[in-house]
């Protein structure tokens, strides 16, 4: 037939594609190609004598077929008969079909294999290159079983056709990363080695491949590679006149050949030996100078091929990291193609500075851009460029730039695509809680993320945000003030209700003495709000509610009456109901001191790593978040792939655990854990309340991430944590890489009891757990402690302590523990001071004023001025006062700015009465303490203890004295002394005088 | 598909289709299943047809890099490994569109969908299990060439007068040099 014969001889099949286009619809196709298959299946049923012509004719039809999306369940033996064919369009298109439709038949698997063995021994290179073909087109395990061994041999053997060799190269690169057990190393490494040098480019490039692939799996093999590639790769890059024939591209040597030697070379260190590494350098640099002559074409070919070689090499340079001047001078070419018009070129610019910005010689380098990358930002029409660009951003980030990326990303998310967006979310999220140095930045960040992008904030930004309220008493007023005044937004995000409801129920207190915030405004502010929100956040905000009961006793009837109301206990969704109704119950029977005990503060939580960087390394791969602690690469390239993905995989429902660690009600079981805890019946703020119970089900992923990052030593000893718990009497006293010991506290007149956390952050157990506790003034006794605590798990121990005289010293606590065999000792102050046995004490003005005059004796008043340390917030304050143990009396001091307390010191002998006065100088940001004792050492010792940081030395506190004896009106004693002579007028005023640093009466 | 590992630069998968959405010829170089392939083919389809021209030729698709490039009225679109070199990705588009343009001559469309075994034949010339194995034009179409001699009837290859009746727009050139 030879008029069908011609024109690629296969005409049948062009009629039937052509009838297939112009098919109306698709039933229309499908009658068609049901026709065609019942008219292929006709031929290969009846007429035996079908020839070859006609079989790959039929055999093509299929293919197109099934390309077109239908099934074919036959035509697979006719296919595997074209493989024995001698004619090489018939053999080629039984091999394309097979490659296609694989099929795990595994009677059909022997007979292409056996095929496949013919032609590979035919020793027609075309034949050869086929079966060569099919095995990497298929590439599946019973192929690799039986070819593996052998192409090797085809691959080193003296005669094999460049051709064959490139094929076989890259076949058994194929075959190894599917089965790279199959794939035996021996004495054929070496020589596939020496193709490096071969003279047949195309040879070399397979070749380089292969051995890529292979270096990766066995380094040591391959390292001769090494000075091979640097040598070829010198030969392309700096000789200009050698003859590449057709290997050049568009005016660029041997673009793919030259990038696959840069791969290779990433594969390990850079080279010890001098002058081959001197010899790699020259060709970086010279690279690096190409990129700055002129194009020899304008042709979009040759200026992508001369970059694509060009970013390899900066690639490779990153990636040794150990040329500073190479480093920067990739820099700086990335910094020009940020600007370049080439919409690629910033787009890759982009994405390499990311890797360059981990790089320490670099990192400072690449923050000189920020403008132009915010810029991209602002005014890139690609949203892939601009995503790149927010990457970067991130990737620069540091103590330095902070606020401004962080500001910087949060306007662009007001427009930002929505494909982006959470992303965006999570990497504001997570910069603002890395950098944050001020925690109110912090919280005002996360409240404007809502705010701009609510729905993309997910439960683990909210979740942390409260955490670190939780766990920061310095931010908990502002906080408080500010979820406040975001509420008033008349349409506000639900997941702010959330927030609010949260933060106000915990803390809701301490602005509850502005009238503008007064505990019914709060309330009736949240609310407002119910009615609009989902089931959950309802039953946040109920929980919210029975919190607002203990913190404001006033608002107890208005709650309850809430409570009370049909849509609450009547509600049809069962949670809502029960919440209604228990917490009705609970507020109607409990005695106030109960109601205190039950919705005690939250606990802090068990510091760890942020769950927001575990989402966005889940989101996204690991490599594209280069992080500024843990990116950097080790120099073999096997970065901590694991590790993240460890990380990734963390079930996104920790930090739910953590935060309803005390949710729920464990009626007994607990109760020998955590006695402040147990009788905690709920305070849910989250449901899915599951049975998790102390938060030692995580202590082994905690991680604390208040730590500063930059810093370079990790926060080992006590001394930094210590001074918080002047204030406080639960948290993390202490924590390094292996333990963190968290402390949670009660005193009750001159006696204390402290429990003591010891949580294991390893996977190892720790042996031989032991602690002693050296005190000199206190009565302290321990409970015995489990000698062993298990990788992750968290131990807990009793100490009963007794005050018995007032005392300065505090009690030591050492720890001794094996840890892999080596002994660890860990000594950490305890916080137990002498304010821990205030008794808050309520008395009216009259008595206040007269014990302060009877404790007029100069040895009994002790003073000090020092710094604010943060912003000087009256919540923030008063919060401080009450932990320090004194009871705050309103109305006493004319001066509403300034704080006055009272309190008793419990000792086992003596009671000590203790006044208080603090007046800040907002504009000196400057506070004056005064503390008045009936014992001059309880003076000095309290006032050692305010404020709870390292306040300005005593040396330079003396002068500023002055601040305020220029600005104080009113001195206390001249106060009492107005009072007591009933003058209200302001005539009284000039009889003040000041004499040294104290303001006295004139007598 | 599985996660990437360092360094594997090769090409995952190769998709030729139309500007209305036609797939005209797909290559996986790693096994893949049939439902991945349609979800792969599909979301490739949505996510490059509506980009704007002049746009930049990568994206970032899970956790692969597409790079995809049009040609007249077809588009290419490779996905590659995290650590592939982008840029060259693009020219290995480039190089397949001067291959097919230097085997049927002012290549166009419609070449591609009647001849569409040529078309994988010249792929597997010019690729191998997603990397480069030829990259001189010249060695490519040699190989080629003596395929083509190995028939047993010489024939001058162009398409034949049944595709010119059909649509223009699918007959220009997809490479203009």
């Amino acid at each position: 037939m030879p008029a069908v014969s011609k024109g690629d001889g296969m005409r049948g099949l062009a009629v039937f594609i052509s009838d297939i286009r112009n098919c109306k619809s698709k039933e229309a196709e499908v009658k068609r190609i049901n026709k065609e298959l019942a008219n292929i299946r006709s031929k290969f049923k009846g007429d035996k004598a079908l020839d070859g012509y006609s079989k790959k004719k039929y055999v093509c039809k299929l293919l197109f077929i099934f390309l077109l999306g239908h099934d074919i369940d036959f035509g697979h033996m006719e296919a595997v008969n074209l493989l024995s064919s001698n004619k090489y369009t018939e053999k080629q298109i039984g091999y394309l079909f097979i490659s296609v439709l694989v099929n795990s038949n595994s009677d059909l698997i022997r007979l292409i294999n056996n095929a496949i063995k013919n032609d590979l021994a035919s020793r027609n290179p075309t034949f050869m290159n086929l079966a060569l073909h099919c095995i990497a087109n298929v590439g599946s395990r019973e192929m690799a079983e039986a070819f593996a061994s052998e192409i090797p041999r085809i691959l080193v053997a003296g005669d094999t056709m460049d051709s064959v060799k490139q094929s076989a190269a890259l076949c058994l690169l194929r075959l190894n990363r599917t089965s790279p057990d199959l794939v035996p190393m021996g004495e054929w490494t070496a020589r596939v080695v020496h193709l490096l040098n071969d003279q047949h480019l195309g040879v070399v490039t397979a070749a380089t491949s292969l051995i890529t692939t292979l270096a990766q799996k066995s380094p040591d093999d391959f390292k001769t590679s090494v000075s091979l590639a640097v040598a070829r790769l010198s030969r392309i890059v700096t000789s200009a006149s050698i003859d590449l024939q057709d290997y050049t591209y568009y005016f660029v040597a041997a673009p793919w050949l030259s990038v696959k030697l840069l791969r290779l070379l990433q594969c390990y260190p850079p080279p010890e030996d001098t002058s081959l590494r001197s010899r790699l350098t020259e060709c970086l640099e010279t690279i690096l100078n190409k990129a700055q002559e002129p194009p020899k074409s304008k042709k979009v070919q040759h200026s992508n091929a001369k970059n694509a070689v060009l970013f390899e090499a900066i690639t490779l340079i990153i990636h040794h990291d150990s040329e500073p001047n190479l480093l920067v001078r990739a820099c700086n070419q990335l910094g020009q193609f940020l600007q370049h018009r080439e919409t690629n070129l910033r787009y890759l610019a982009l994405e390499s500075m990311c890797t360059l910005a981990s790089s320490e010689f670099s990192h400072e380098a690449v923050k000189t851009h920020i403008e132009t990358v915010i810029n991209a930002l602002k005014t890139e029409r690609d949203v892939s460029v601009r995503q790149r660009a927010v990457d970067l951003l991130y990737a620069m980030c540091d103590r330095s730039n902070s606020k401004q990326i962080v500001a910087e990303m949060l306007s662009y998310l007001e427009t930002a695509d929505y494909s982006i967006r959470e992303e965006i979310v999570l990497k504001v999220a997570i910069l603002a809680e890395k950098y944050a140095v001020d925690y109110t930045w912090y919280v005002d960040t996360i409240l404007n993320l809502i705010r701009i992008a609510g729905d993309y904030v997910s439960e683990e930004v909210w979740y942390r945000v409260i955490q670190i309220v939780i766990n920061r008493d310095d931010v908990q007023g502002y906080a408080a003030k500010t979820v406040f005044e975001a509420l008033q937004a008349p349409a506000c995000h639900e997941n702010l209700v959330k927030v609010g409801g949260y933060i106000l129920g915990e803390f809701g207190n301490l602005i509850a003495g502005d009238p503008r915030s007064s505990p019914l405004v709060q309330f009736n502010l949240l609310h407002s709000k119910f009615h609009l929100c989902s089931v959950p956040t309802r039953a946040l905000l109920l929980s919210a509610y029975i919190k607002f009961i203990n913190l404001f006793p006033e608002v107890k009837g208005t709650i309850q009456d809430v409570l009370r109301s049909d849509s609450q206990l009547r509600n049809a969704d069962v949670e809502l109901q029960q919440r209604a109704v228990e917490y009705l119950r609970l507020s109607c029977i409990a005695s106030t001191d109960i109601l205190a005990t039950v919705l005690e503060e939250m606990p802090p939580f068990p510091e760890r790593e942020s769950s927001i960087l575990a989402k966005l390394k889940k989101k996204k791969g690991s490599s594209k978040l280069p992080d500024m602690d843990d990116s950097r690469k080790n120099v073999n390239g096997s970065s901590e792939h694991a590790e993240d993905a460890e990380v990734a995989s963390k079930p996104p429902q920790f930090l739910l655990e953590e935060l309803i660690s005390t949710d729920r009600p464990h009626p007994s079981s607990s109760a020998t854990m955590l006695p402040t805890r147990t009788m905690v019946p709920s305070h849910t703020f989250t449901d899915n309340l599951s049975v998790n119970s102390a938060p030692s089900s995580g202590a082994s992923l905690l991680v604390d991430v208040f730590s500063d990052f930059s810093s370079a030593a990790p926060t080992e000893g006590s001394d930094e944590h210590f001074p918080r718990f002047v204030c406080k009497n639960n948290g993390v006293i202490y924590e390094n890489q292996l333990l963190q010991i968290g402390l949670k506290s009660e005193y009750r007149q001159n006696l204390g009891r402290m429990y003591v956390f010891y949580g294991n952050k390893t996977s190892t157990k720790f042996l031989s757990f032991s602690t002693s506790v050296s005190t000199l003034q206190l009565n302290v006794q321990e409970k015995p402690v489990d000698p062993l605590i298990e990788a992750g798990a968290q131990v807990q121990q009793i100490l009963n302590i007794e005050c018995v005289s007032d005392f300065s010293d505090v009690p030591v606590l050492n720890i001794q523990f094996r840890y892999g065999g080596t002994l660890q000792n860990i000594t950490v102050k305890l916080p137990v001071m002498l304010n821990k046995f205030f008794q808050p004490t309520e008395m009216t003005s009259q008595d206040f004023f007269q014990r302060w005059k009877q404790l007029g004796a100069p040895q009994q008043e002790v003073q000090k001025i020092f710094k604010a340390k943060n912003q000087m917030d009256t919540d923030v304050t008063k919060a401080k006062l009450l932990g320090f143990g004194v009871a705050l009396l309103d109305g006493v001091d004319p001066n509403p700015t300034n704080f006055v307390g009272a309190g008793i010191i419990h000792t086992k002998t003596t009671q000590v009465g203790c006044l208080l006065r603090l007046e800040p100088n907002t504009q000196a940001q400057m506070y004056r303490l005064t503390l008045r004792t009936s014992k001059e050492s309880v003076s000095q010792r309290l006032c050692e203890l305010l404020p709870p940081t390292n306040a300005v030395p005593p040396a330079t506190a003396a002068p500023l004295a002055e601040l305020f004896t220029a600005t104080l009106i009113w001195s206390w004693d001249a106060i009492s002394l107005h009072r007591h002579m009933t003058s209200s007028k302001r005539g009284a005023i000039p009889a003040l005088k000041h004499s040294g640093g104290r303001t006295v009466v004139g007598a | 598909m599985c996660r990437s590992t360092k360094y594997q630069d090769k090409l995952r998968f190769l998709l030729l289709f139309s500007r209305q959405g036609k797939l005209r010829l797909q290559k996986w170089f790693v096994p893949t299943s049939d439902r991945e392939r349609k979800k792969v083919i599909r979301d490739m389809i949505m996510l490059v047809l509506p980009r704007q021209p002049r746009t930049c030729n990568f994206l970032q698709w899970k956790d692969l890099k597409i790079v995809y490039k049009r040609y007249a009225s077809l588009y290419f679109c490779a996905g590659l490994e995290e650590q592939d070199n982008e840029l060259l990705a693009l020219e290995v588009l480039h190089r397949y569109v001067e291959l097919l343009d230097k085997y049927f001559g002012n290549v166009c469309e419609l070449d591609i969908i009647f001849n569409f075994e040529k078309a994988y034949f010249i792929l597997d010339e010019f690729l191998m299990g997603g990397e480069v194995l030829e990259t001189s034009k010249f060695a490519v179409n040699v190989s080629m060439e003596q395929a083509d001699t190995l028939q047993e009837v010489t024939q001058h290859f162009h398409h034949s007068f049944i595709l010119h009746s059909l649509t223009l727009c699918l007959s220009v050139p997809l490479c203009v040099f």
